[in-house]
């Protein structure tokens, strides 16, 4: 209700905003390998060792540029997860991702940071911290994180 | 100004019209080390960060996150100004003149090449009423420049010398990627983009970081012999709706630039400036911000540009570095400002060094026809 | 790395508008006028008075890009210096810290900052999207709840904190709310509701996390002549702290450490003289955006050893009645309008050194403390004082 008694006015306004993001000389190389070969790479500071994944230009903590590629498997530990109830956009369908799925930070061996993707089991419910997880690749691969269709518990 | 900020370290990105290489950490990376190497200087020196850069532009929402680790801010103090450089330059300065940090290293970073200016700038306008119209940055400064053109008596001839000089001058400058020698005919006859604007009258879209090295006066003499010293800063906002305001009329940047003259004991700027670097997106803008900022009276700009007295061997060198017309990216064109201004005091400006200079002025603005608007005076030798 | 200005700063006013889920009554300018009309109410001063005024939000969720120049009528900021200071979730600490440096530096006497977000018009899930670096983050992203539940199971399963802990929180802070009469979300639950409320994406529960808000703060910084002339009761700023990190949220431990919190407040503490925060705080108003985040930072501000944090919900210390209470306001659960809510807690935390506080007012506050969190997981921190 406005001052004046009448209703109120909502206008609505609908805005496209496309943008091309360049990649970048180390993402580019990141996508190449995971597309071509089904490899994941960190990429190592030269001065404290360190291997960050996803990969970036600069050492945060040395601040210098990162140069050393490290293939680092496509296994390793499940750091910490979630099962995810609520639907979200996905961004890249444009559709709700049906649910429940899992959702978790995987750390690959021989890297300093984690990579975040979709996790799985047998069951979700047996999810635990500390499971060795393996990345599952789509067949036809396009050079992008959605490459990695996402990572599967290893169960004896 | 009873304490001092100086300005020790600059360095710039070569300014191209689509980076493709670079993602906005490399980016950024690029400039943030590099200024520090060449200010003979670690990371470690700076107290803090302030970085500059708008979301809409970078299409990333909290868009200092992107470049955390690349500007150098992992575990250090960092903020964002979304706004022109030159206001970034700005609160840079005055984090320091508040005594709780001795340095900074500044970075400021644009792509104009990965989103639609059409809509971004569209995006700047009201929605109810404005939107709708298409506004964008082009259209509405078309109108302004018509309105001041009009009211002051000032022609397309004029402005277009303005984009003679300026990418004549540019040509000397190794980071532009526009520069060129034209005539004032062909600046007329180059494809009209919004009347009175041609192509050769606006700037080029353009991708690139500038950052700067600023530092309390005691880390100042000490990381550079002889600094460069910000002697004064003010900015003002005006009204926002273009209707509110008669758009040939500059009362923000009279008010901006009043007060930075009082702060650096300026009585009477065109005697006393040495040069200046001006934010020329457009080249009407030029003449209008000079009448503005007190170096000529209203409506004298025209004649300014006519007597050559703005070349960069003229009396009161304006854009000797080639200016945003030659291809600077917006937000870090302001921060192109005050580190042309800054290298012409330091002598290091190369083939377009103004002899001699000792007190420089640069100017920024922000919003629609430069409603915001940014002064800087800075000194050096003294 | 910071130290205290060379120049005595207060906080003199605040203003905040009733903070709702959709303030359908007011467009974004008008919400922002209520805000600054209240403070400068507070402050018992005109707008003639404020020589500048920086203002923030996250632009991409109202989709309007120069938000400073388009507010100016409602702000308050013509013909003014005027700034626009946009770090996400720190965005209201942000300019918090700004109106501070502002007045600092001596070249401004009195700055009103504003933080403000009316989530409810814009497309949500756009702006998350548009946070969400596109190459990798894009694809899986599940939002910030995805993030704090992944860093709550690894948190629960180091230290062993309960659901039941993290959930007292959610029960302290809606009621605490209830006595705020800004407060969106006042609330009387009970653990078990908590528990029992709708699982987002384990362990998170709906009841465990915040809201989303329309609403807009606004607060006057003044130097110290300014502040002993127009005030009875200053809150002065001894400390103004931030900390960045790398940029993405797989880089950090999350709530096992939140490494800035940490690193920030050890430098306010050491710039404030502060031995013991437990003790040497009477009030803290932290930033909260989930109920496991409070209990983790906790320990990350060195309340108690990070291990000891759900024995510290639980002993009622951090409770009105408490050592330290913690929220008086009702934190971020109950209110987050984003670009407002770390200015809240300055605010709030002001508001409690101001002895302006009303029913949620805390008694012999001394010295408080304000957190920011956002971003990348950054932190702000500021601490407020009864004394310069």
């Amino acid at each position: 209700m406005n001052e004046k008694g009448g209703s109120l006015l909502i206008a609505e306004f609908d805005a496209k905003f496309p943008y091309d993001y360049s990649a970048g000389r180390f993402a580019s190389y990141f996508f190449k390998k995971l597309k071509e070969e089904k490899k994941i790479m960190g990429i190592g500071c030269p001065k404290c060792l360190r291997v960050f994944v996803p990969p970036r230009p600069a050492c945060g903590y040395c601040f210098v540029r990162n140069t050393n590629w490290v293939d680092l498997g496509d296994e390793g530990t499940l750091w910490g997860y979630t099962i995810v109830q609520f639907p979200f956009l996905d961004p890249l369908t444009g559709v709700e991702r049906p649910i429940p799925y899992g959702y978790g930070f995987i750390e690959l061996k021989g890297a300093s940071t984690r990579l975040q993707h979709f996790v799985t089991a047998s069951d979700l419910n047996k999810l635990r911290i500390g499971m060795r997880m393996k990345a599952v690749f789509r067949e036809e691969r396009q050079g992008n994180l959605a490459d990695i269709l996402y990572f599967k518990a290893i169960e004896e | 100004m009873a304490d001092r900020v100086g300005i020790v370290g600059i360095y710039q990105t070569k300014y191209e019209p689509r980076k493709i290489f670079d993602s906005y950490p490399e980016l950024v990376f690029e400039a943030s080390s590099k200024v520090l190497e060449e200010a003979g200087l670690t990371i470690e020196d700076m107290d803090q960060v302030v970085t500059n850069s708008q979301d809409f532009w970078d299409g990333r929402t909290i868009s200092n996150r992107t470049v955390s680790e690349a500007c150098g801010s992992v575990l250090r103090a960092e903020s964002k100004v979304a706004m022109d450089g030159s206001f970034a330059v700005f609160y840079a300065a005055m984090r320091i003149l508040s005594g709780c940090y001795d340095s900074c290293l500044l970075v400021s970073h644009c792509k104009m090449s990965e989103g639609s200016p059409h809509l971004i700038n569209n995006a700047m306008f009201d929605p109810l009423y404005q939107r709708i119209l298409g506004f964008d940055e082009l259209s509405t400064c078309a109108l302004q420049a018509k309105r001041y053109l009009y009211k002051y008596n000032v022609t397309e001839e004029q402005c277009a010398k303005v984009s003679v000089k300026n990418l004549k001058n540019g040509r000397l400058n190794p980071y532009p990627h526009r520069a060129m020698k034209v005539t004032v005919d062909q600046v007329m006859r180059s494809t009209k983009l919004a009347d009175p604007i041609k192509e050769l009258d606006a700037y080029p879209g353009t991708d690139g970081a500038c950052a700067m090295v600023l530092a309390n006066e005691d880390k100042a003499r000490k990381w550079a012999p002889n600094p460069v010293w910000i002697s004064g800063m003010a900015s003002r906002l005006d009204s926002f709706y273009l209707g509110d305001r008669d758009l040939a009329e500059v009362a923000s940047l009279e008010l901006a630039a009043r007060k930075a003259y009082q702060m650096a004991g300026i009585i009477n700027p065109r005697k006393e400036i040495d040069l200046v670097e001006l934010s020329d997106f457009y080249s009407y803008q030029e003449l209008l911000w000079l009448e503005g900022m007190g170096f000529c009276r209203r409506g004298e700009g025209g004649k300014i540009v006519d007597k050559g007295i703005t070349e960069l061997d003229g009396e009161l060198p304006v854009n000797a570095s080639g200016g945003i017309l030659s291809g600077n990216p917006v937000t870090v064109a302001g921060v192109v400002r005050v580190a042309e201004a800054a290298l012409q005091l330091m002598g290091k400006a190369g083939e377009h060094q103004v002899e001699g200079a000792k007190k420089a002025l640069a100017q920024g603005h922000c919003g629609p026809c430069g409603q915001g608007q940014c002064v800087i005076i800075l000194e050096r030798g003294v | 790395m910071a130290r205290r200005s060379k120049r005595n700063v207060a906080i003199v006013a605040t203003g905040q508008t009733d903070h709702r889920s959709k303030r359908p009554d007011v467009n974004i300018v008008e919400m922002i006028n209520e805000a600054v009309r209240r403070c400068l109410a507070d402050a018992n001063m005109t707008m003639e008075e404020v020589d500048a005024v920086v203002i923030g939000n996250m632009e991409h969720f109202e989709g309007i890009f120069f938000t400073e120049m388009w507010s100016v009528d409602g702000a308050g900021s013509f013909l003014k210096h005027g700034m626009k200071i946009t770090t996400g979730g720190t965005t209201g600490s942000s300019l918090a810290q700004a109106g501070y440096y502002h007045v600092a530096s001596g070249l401004f006497d009195t700055v009103m900052t504003i933080g403000w977000e009316k989530q409810s018009e814009g497309e949500t899930t756009a702006g998350l999207i548009f946070q969400a670096d596109p190459l990798w983050e894009r694809a899986t992203m599940s939002g910030a709840i995805g993030s704090f539940a992944a860093s709550a199971t690894t948190y629960m399963d180091k230290y062993g904190i309960s659901e039941e802990q993290a959930a007292r929180v959610a029960v302290k802070n809606r009621k605490n709310a209830m006595n705020n009469p800004h407060a969106h979300l006042k609330m009387d639950l009970t653990v078990e509701q908590v528990l029992k409320s709708k699982m987002l994406a384990y362990p998170i529960k709906m009841l465990d996390m915040c809201p989303t808000s329309d609403g807009a703060c606004a607060m006057i910084f003044a130097s110290e002549a300014k502040a002993k002339k127009t005030c009875q009761n200053p809150a002065w700023v001894i400390a103004g702290v931030t900390r960045h990190d790398q940029p993405f949220s797989t880089d950090l431990e999350m709530l096992m450490n939140l490494r800035t919190l940490r690193s920030a407040t050890e430098e306010a503490y050491k710039i404030a003289g502060i031995k013991e925060p437990l003790r040497d705080l009477d009030v803290v108003e932290l930033y909260e955006p989930c109920t496991f985040a409070e209990l983790s930072w906790y320990g990350a501000a060195n309340f108690c050893d990070p291990a000891e944090a759900g024995k510290l919900m639980d002993s009622g210390a951090t409770q009105m009645d408490g050592e330290l209470p913690v929220n008086p306001s009702g934190g971020v659960l109950s209110t987050n309008c984003i670009g407002a809510t770390a200015m809240i807690r300055v605010a709030e935390a002001a508001i409690q050194v101001m002895g302006k506080g009303g029913k949620r007012q805390v008694p012999n506050v001394k010295q408080a403390m304000a957190t920011g969190f956002g971003g990348s997981w950054w932190s702000d921190v500021m601490i407020l004082s009864k004394t310069p």
